[in-house]
């Protein structure tokens, strides 16, 4: 496809330009791209989806991950920490995701989720609990009638090495005993292997899978992608392909959420809605323990995609021992001394 | 205070950094041969904080009879200094660093109060690159029969050394440091409106029990940097400033046996090629032009962006010019902060007028600036060509002349179409296209997909008007050192 023709090897850059262009000729009423939408046949083949992929603005690895320190040196303090810190714990994916997992351990974390401090009715609730699909129908009784949604990762998490029939019957599973948000992996293999078409048609059967109750959230596993500009290109196929959400990693390999490869999904998701008109959310997952390390994120939010991402239908944080000590800073800002592990619950 | 509009929702509380480390005394004196002295002819003078007005301290201010003595101290210090071993004066160097680190948010918060620059960047680039500078040079001192310039190079005896308001403590570190490594004496003028970080180096020195005489510190108008350049016991002159004030330096000494170098303006080019890594070009055209307000010789004033992604790239610099924070220079959050003085506000202010005046369109993020103190928005002119006034003078503040060209060989023409020669900047992904055009470039300094990065073992210094000499790295040693003349004679 393309008015360019042979053009686009020698000027990669003017191939997107061009899709961004015509892009902004269209209105976007739904949450997906029509069939009439220019970016819509980049993924006719493996070469055209390559070219268009390949076309993006490159990523300065030095820059970028300058720009994410610098922006970590932010300082927030009194009520701008008070808001961040409510804002975190409300967006909070609680997760659980071993093998020794049982319906007491989900349960817990299901109430948990719903009234993350029991001395301080005030403490907002967290966005969603995060499980294996066999065990969302223990989570959604947990967490029934608070909305606190139930997540479930799906497509043999973590690997993804399963056939797409296994990959998509466990999409349904999670799906029909209620999931309200799929988390899906993204065949890896595929991806560095060039084969992108490959990863599209899996992201949009998943999508279809999920059908209009199950908001779809595509986890790249940054850390095996390993360089920021396959971590930009994964982001676009992603939404290109429907995602709701694109996520960080699974929480399962040396490398999770770092604050470089945040800041570079969150700039792909701005530019993404600049010219779709499509919003998608971003969860980065995996290795943020801290209030302080949230509290940055949210900056990065803030001063990159900005305000209309602080929500949790927006922004999600994949974590388990991060809402701990975001509840123990809570209770500091409101007494004034720190607790300590034993004034929050266990899970 | 802050122009941020882009978020209401996540507002920053006020982060400010305690003043009260920063004791700063009601009066000062000159700093010659060890001890605080009052001016010869009793005169003083008054540094303010640009960003509110408030009277800092007041100064005693060098006449031409204090650059005498200054000097008179700094060649009796000379012989001794001279010669002791290298790695005698490496000490004095790695203690004076030492204390620089200690006393390091100390010193960040009176160079923000002097000066009127964000906490932001002198506590995370001014002072951290002040103590680097002097660990890097006192590495060297014992090591200069190896630096390239044969065997047992000797001092130039007394050097006098003038700098600038826009770095003050960094870029006294630029002269003091491979000074006082190669065996030198100095006698040192801060610039008027920003004295006190240099005092507060002396006292460093009398810390680190640096022997009297070595360091002179002259706190003074240029009625007293041009009496220290023609002082006729001065062997070396350095010096830091406006063009204009270099060409006169350098008739001043012309015909004498002084050793010059001089660091002067500049209308660097930041050239954006249509790969290059947009997002990270963008936060390299903020740094480039916004760090310091600005004021910056090497600044990256003139952006100069292939005609093909003009129109995007100018949309993503504007969106993110749109979250910088102006305001309060000691709060940790503020990117922006005052700029020096009266003086330079009614310079920048007349050329961006002149600018408008010529027909470029100017452009500036919703900004709310405060009441008091010496304040400009962050600007940006489109519709700019090589025959405006803002795309060819050094404006030495936050503004951006925007240009575009078409071709590797225009951006270079560009480029180098200026008087100056000091700094580029090169954006693109493609590594070949880098070495080319950095090739081409009469810049001191190119930096490659960044802009404003400094390390002291690189050398610094311009091309045609913005003046001669390298300061930093090993190059940076030359300047202080006689490699040929024969022992005794200087």
């Amino acid at each position: 496809m393309g008015p360019l023709g042979d053009s686009i090897e020698e000027n990669p850059g003017l191939y997107s330009r061009y899709a961004r262009r015509y892009a902004r000729l269209v209105t976007m009423p739904s949450s997906a791209l029509t069939a009439a939408h220019p970016l819509k046949d980049v993924a006719s083949s493996d070469s055209a989806l390559r070219r268009f992929l390949h076309g993006l603005p490159g990523v300065d690895a030095v820059g970028l991950e300058g720009r994410a320190a610098s922006l970590g040196t932010r300082s927030i303090k009194t009520t701008a920490k008070a808001y961040a810190i409510d804002l975190a714990i409300s967006m909070v994916d609680l997760t659980t995701l071993e093998g020794a997992d049982t319906p007491g351990k989900v349960r817990a974390l299901g109430a948990k989720a719903v009234k993350p401090d029991p001395t301080d009715r005030t403490t907002p609730a967290t966005a969603a609990v995060c499980v294996y699909p066999d065990m969302v129908a223990v989570a959604k009784e947990a967490v029934a009638g608070s909305g606190v949604k139930v997540a479930s990762v799906a497509t043999a998490f973590p690997a993804g090495r399963a056939a797409l029939d296994v990959k998509l019957a466990d999409v349904r599973d999670a799906v029909a005993a209620g999931a309200d948000e799929i988390d899906m992996v993204i065949d890896r293999g595929a991806f560095l292997s060039g084969r992108y078409v490959k990863v599209y048609d899996e992201i949009t059967a998943v999508k279809e899978a999920c059908g209009t109750s199950a908001r779809l959230k595509v986890i790249f596993e940054t850390g095996e992608l390993s360089t920021y500009d396959n971590i930009r290109r994964a982001s676009w196929l992603g939404m290109l392909a429907g995602a709701d959400f694109i996520k960080t990693s699974t929480g399962k390999v040396a490398v999770n959420a770092t604050p470089a490869n945040t800041l570079l999904m969150l700039e792909a998701v701005r530019d993404f809605r600049d010219q779709t008109g499509i919003q998608v959310g971003v969860k980065p997952a995996g290795g943020i323990r801290t209030s302080k390390d949230a509290i940055k994120f949210l900056v990065l939010v803030n001063e990159t995609a900005g305000e209309d991402w602080l929500d949790n239908h927006w922004f999600r944080f994949g974590a388990s021992s991060l809402l701990n000590d975001l509840l123990m800073q809570r209770q500091k800002l409101a007494t004034g001394r720190y607790s300590g592990p034993d004034y929050v619950t266990v899970d | 205070m802050t122009m941020e509009n882009v978020s209401s929702v996540f507002e920053y509380a006020p982060a400010p950094e305690s003043r009260a480390i920063a004791d700063i005394a009601p009066s000062y004196g000159l700093f010659i041969d060890g001890e605080f002295v009052e001016a010869a002819d009793g005169k003083v003078f008054k540094t303010v904080s640009p960003s509110t007005e408030e009277v800092l301290s007041e100064i005693a201010q060098a006449g031409s009879e204090d650059v005498d003595r200054a000097v008179k101290a700094a060649r009796r210090a000379f012989e001794k200094w001279s010669a002791l071993p290298g790695a005698e004066r490496a000490k004095y160097l790695f203690r004076i660093a030492r204390i620089i680190q200690e006393r390091s948010r100390e010193l960040a918060v009176l160079e923000t109060l002097d000066n009127g620059k964000p906490i932001k960047e002198t506590r995370d680039a001014d002072l951290p690159l002040v103590a680097a500078h002097f660990f890097y040079y006192a590495g060297w001192a014992d090591k200069l029969d190896h630096a390239g310039y044969g065997a047992n190079p000797r001092p130039l005896g007394v050097a006098g050394q003038v700098i600038p308001w826009n770095f003050p403590l960094l870029m006294l570190a630029w002269k003091i440091a491979p000074a006082l490594a190669t065996g030198n004496t100095v006698v040192l003028k801060p610039a008027e409106t920003t004295p006190l970080s240099a005092l507060f180096f002396a006292d460093i020195c009398r810390q680190a029990g640096l022997p009297k005489g070595v360091v002179n510190i002259l706190p003074g108008y240029g009625d007293a940097g041009a009496a220290l350049i023609a002082h006729p016991d001065v062997n070396k002159v350095a010096f830091t400033g406006s063009t204009a004030v270099g060409k006169e330096i350098a008739r001043t000494v012309a015909g004498t046996r002084k050793k010059v170098t001089l660091e002067l303006g500049g209308k660097g080019a930041n050239i954006v090629f249509d790969d290059a890594p947009i997002d990270q070009a963008v936060e390299g055209i903020v740094n480039g032009i916004f760090f310091n307000q600005g004021q910056v010789c090497c600044a990256g004033s003139r952006l100069l962006v292939q005609e093909s992604i003009q129109e995007e790239l100018l949309e993503s610099l504007k969106r993110r010019l749109s979250t910088l924070r102006l305001g309060d220079p000691l709060d940790k959050n503020t990117d922006i902060g005052a700029i020096n003085s009266e003086e330079q506000l009614t310079r920048i202010t007349s050329l961006v007028e002149q600018g408008e005046a010529e027909g470029a369109e100017r452009w500036s993020p919703a900004c709310e600036l405060p009441e008091s103190g010496y304040w400009f928005a962050p600007t940006l002119f489109t519709n700019v060509t090589q025959a405006h006034r803002i795309a060819r003078d050094e404006i030495f503040g936050p503004v951006l002349s925007v240009l575009t060209f078409r071709t590797p060989d225009e951006a270079v023409a560009k480029a180098n179409n200026t008087p100056y020669g000091l700094s580029a900047g090169i954006w693109t992904e493609k590594g070949s296209r880098i070495l080319a055009v950095a090739n081409k470039l009469r810049a001191g300094v190119v930096w490659s997909n960044t802009f404003n990065k400094f390390d002291p073992t690189s050398p610094f210094g311009g091309y045609k008007e913005s003046g001669f000499g390298r300061e930093g790295g090993r190059h940076g040693l030359e300047a202080y050192l006689a490699p040929s003349s024969p022992e005794g004679e200087r």
